[in-house]
């Protein structure tokens, strides 16, 4: 991994939330990092500290009553969390945009879409009005709105799911950032919407190079979209690797779990769906040990007293589960490391 | 919209109509008529009644009295001999709205003021004074509050004139005690709806384009929370109109309020009438105007192409 190819690093994210029945530990100790031109996949269930995660980098979490209590997010090497409120700024709409789950509720229902898309350029200098105009027609044409000047007067309920959605990504494209976030931008779309959005961010990464965070708990978009992947549970990552490593090389029960979960076209008729039985961990205090535990069907003793290492399998492949220790069992899970031992 | 606006106005004539046969039956059906009175004989009673046209048929009466309105007359008060009601109201209705206008314009914009410095500052020092004034303004009726605000500024500083209305000065006190109501219920309509607006995630995304706090206050928050206090506009004007009765007779003011009441207990059949119809007219003018803005202010509610 050549560091200077990292466009955004996270290093040991903790993030919390006060609240009046003690602090949610959301996201616990987290690393990743973004390559440029890479479509980097977060997957996990609801309540996994995914959106968490990906709003922390823009510091969009309410703070208070959210907090850091460590770690450092480095975008090309500078440190987000010791920025200034009006370097963040900068940072925001400018380097890195941020698409939304619900289209619905998150354009302003009183403002006409194309004031929405030039307000990115709000304090920002150097551009005359008709340039900004230009811009965010450009930026519409390109995520495939027709008729741009008569949608660009239109207000947001005036359009469709899938059009506001598109307005979405011309809000978090039109200042050619280098980074967009997407959280969860299909979910409350149709299947051929969503397949039509899925299509624009990955020929929008061909045209503009630009990186894309894809947070998702659909594996079904991982799989067609994404370079890498890091699966989250309870507040920590579990696993990360390419999509290859894994589908195929799966080294943790709980990613596992998550296929088994998927209906397949094959799947006999009558067969009943696999979920994973229980319930996430409560992250008013999360468990000392593995927090996939207590609903892991291959749990041992070492499991529930101490959190596991992560161990490489390889270049990019990396789990954290007991599993994998020498002393393990061999199951279906066992893999070669690729050195020896823990190399966190 | 312009077929939204006409069937708006429609429906505002009709509720005029109504209005105005409710009220025309309901002033016969009091005891005694606008001639009931030791001091005249039956003879000129009679006289009068005929005089009056009290003695024809009352569908006749009503048919006359709905012609004579069609061209704007309300007709001749029957206790100030040879004034009309038109009159009358052309002399007392300045003050009553000057009044009342000037008491609006301070429970909006104050009121508005008041709701976003309190949201804005939620659960700090300055959102429990905002909201400390709303409860006091709405625990405290309007002529108690009149009386305060007489005995303070107007006799133990000497500040304000106490009573008349006769210059600026004269106007701020019956203004704010006619406002403080209003202005706080105003304020606290709009501390929730920004409150609320604030979880929208519209807001998100106005931080996300990395916009300043105070730009999508300005921009996104306010514009998405003001439609709330717009509904409450309607009765709200009606609630200041007739606090200007009490707060008139409380100051001493010359408006309409004293004629109407007045105008009751002499069974002053058009006077009741012409001020009935009057303050409906004003009403529902006034509701008609928020509905429109209504529209203004959110396009979602604009029906129709423009």
């Amino acid at each position: 991994m050549a560091e200077n190819e990292n466009l955004l690093e996270l290093k040991n994210i903790v993030y919390s939330f006060h609240t009046y029945g003690g602090d949610v530990k959301a996201v616990r100790d987290v690393s990743f990092n973004v390559r440029k031109g890479e479509i980097l996949g977060i997957v996990g269930e609801s309540g996994c500290g995914k959106s968490v995660t990906a709003q922390c980098i823009l510091r969009l979490n309410p703070e208070p009553p959210g907090f850091f209590s460590g770690g450092e997010i480095l975008y090309k090497g500078q440190d987000i969390l010791k920025m200034s409120k009006k370097e963040i700024r900068k940072i925001r709409g400018g380097e890195i945009g941020f698409v939304f789950q619900d289209p619905m509720t998150s354009l302003n229902p009183t403002m006409r879409v194309g004031a929405q898309i030039e307000e990115v350029f709000v304090g920002r200098e150097g551009y005359s009005k008709a340039e900004v105009k230009k811009k965010a027609l450009e930026i519409m044409k390109l995520v495939g709105i027709n008729d741009t000047e008569k949608r660009y007067r239109q207000y947001p309920h005036e359009l469709s799911g899938g059009m506001k959605q598109r307005i979405m990504i011309a809000i978090a494209l039109v200042s050619r950032p280098s980074l967009i976030i997407c959280d969860e931008p299909t979910t409350s779309l149709d299947v051929t919407i969503e397949a039509q959005i899925l299509d624009l961010l990955m020929e929008l990464r061909e045209k503009l190079g630009t990186s894309i965070i894809m947070i998702t708990h659909d594996l079904g978009v991982i799989a067609r979209l994404c370079d890498r992947v890091v699966v989250m549970y309870g507040g920590k990552i579990v696993e990360r690797g390419t999509v290859q490593e894994l589908f195929y090389e799966t080294a943790h029960p709980y990613t596992q779990g998550l296929m088994d979960s998927i209906a397949k076209l094959d799947t006999e008729k009558g067969t009943k769906l696999k979920p994973i039985e229980g319930t996430p961990p409560d992250l008013f205090s999360p468990p000392v040990g593995c927090p996939f535990a207590a609903r892991c069907d291959y749990c041992m003793d070492i499991c529930n007293e101490e959190l596991p290492q992560s161990y490489r399998i390889s270049k990019e492949h990396r789990t954290s589960c007991w599993l994998q220790h020498e002393l393990a069992p061999q199951t279906e899970f066992k893999r070669e490391l690729y050195k020896e031992g823990d190399v966190k | 919209m312009a077929k939204y606006v006409v069937k708006r106005v429609i429906a505002a004539l009709l509720s005029l109509l109504c209005l105005i046969t409710i009220v025309f039956f309901l002033v016969r059906l009091m005891p005694g008529d606008p001639f009931t009175s030791v001091k005249l004989t039956k003879e000129v009673a009679a006289n009068m009644k005929s005089y009056y046209g009290f003695d024809k048929p009352l569908l006749l009466q009503y048919a006359t009295y709905l012609g004579n309105l069609f061209q704007g007359n309300f007709g001749y008060s029957m206790k100030y001999t040879n004034k009309t009601v038109n009159y009358i109201i052309g002399q007392t209705f300045p003050f009553s709205a000057d009044l009342g206008i000037r008491a609006l314009v301070l429970a909006i914009s104050f009121g508005l003021v008041l709701g976003i410095i309190a949201a804005r500052n939620r659960g700090k020092k300055l959102d429990f004074i905002c909201v400390l004034i709303a409860i006091i303004g709405t625990s405290i009726p309007d002529f108690i509050m009149g009386a305060v605000l007489q005995y303070f500024f107007g006799i133990k500083w000497g500040l304000l004139p106490v009573a008349k209305y006769l210059g600026f000065e004269y106007t701020i006190l019956p203004a704010t005690a006619l406002a403080f109501y209003t202005l706080t219920s105003v304020s606290r309509v709009m501390r929730a709806s920004m409150l609320e607006v604030v979880q929208q995630d519209y807001i998100k995304t106005a931080r996300s384009k990395g916009l300043t706090d105070f730009r999508i206050t300005w921009k996104h928050q306010i514009r998405n929370a003001i439609t709330p206090v717009m509904t409450i506009m309607g009765p709200t004007v009606a609630a200041v109109l007739t606090g200007t009765f009490v707060i008139e007779s409380i100051f001493a003011i010359p408006g309409m309020g004293k004629y109407y009441v007045e105008s009751i207990n002499n069974n002053d059949y058009a006077m009741i009438l012409g001020m009935t119809v009057f303050y409906g007219m004003f009403l529902v003018t006034c509701n008609l105007i928020v509905d429109i803005l209504y529209g203004v202010a959110d396009p979602r509610v604009r029906i129709g192409k423009r």
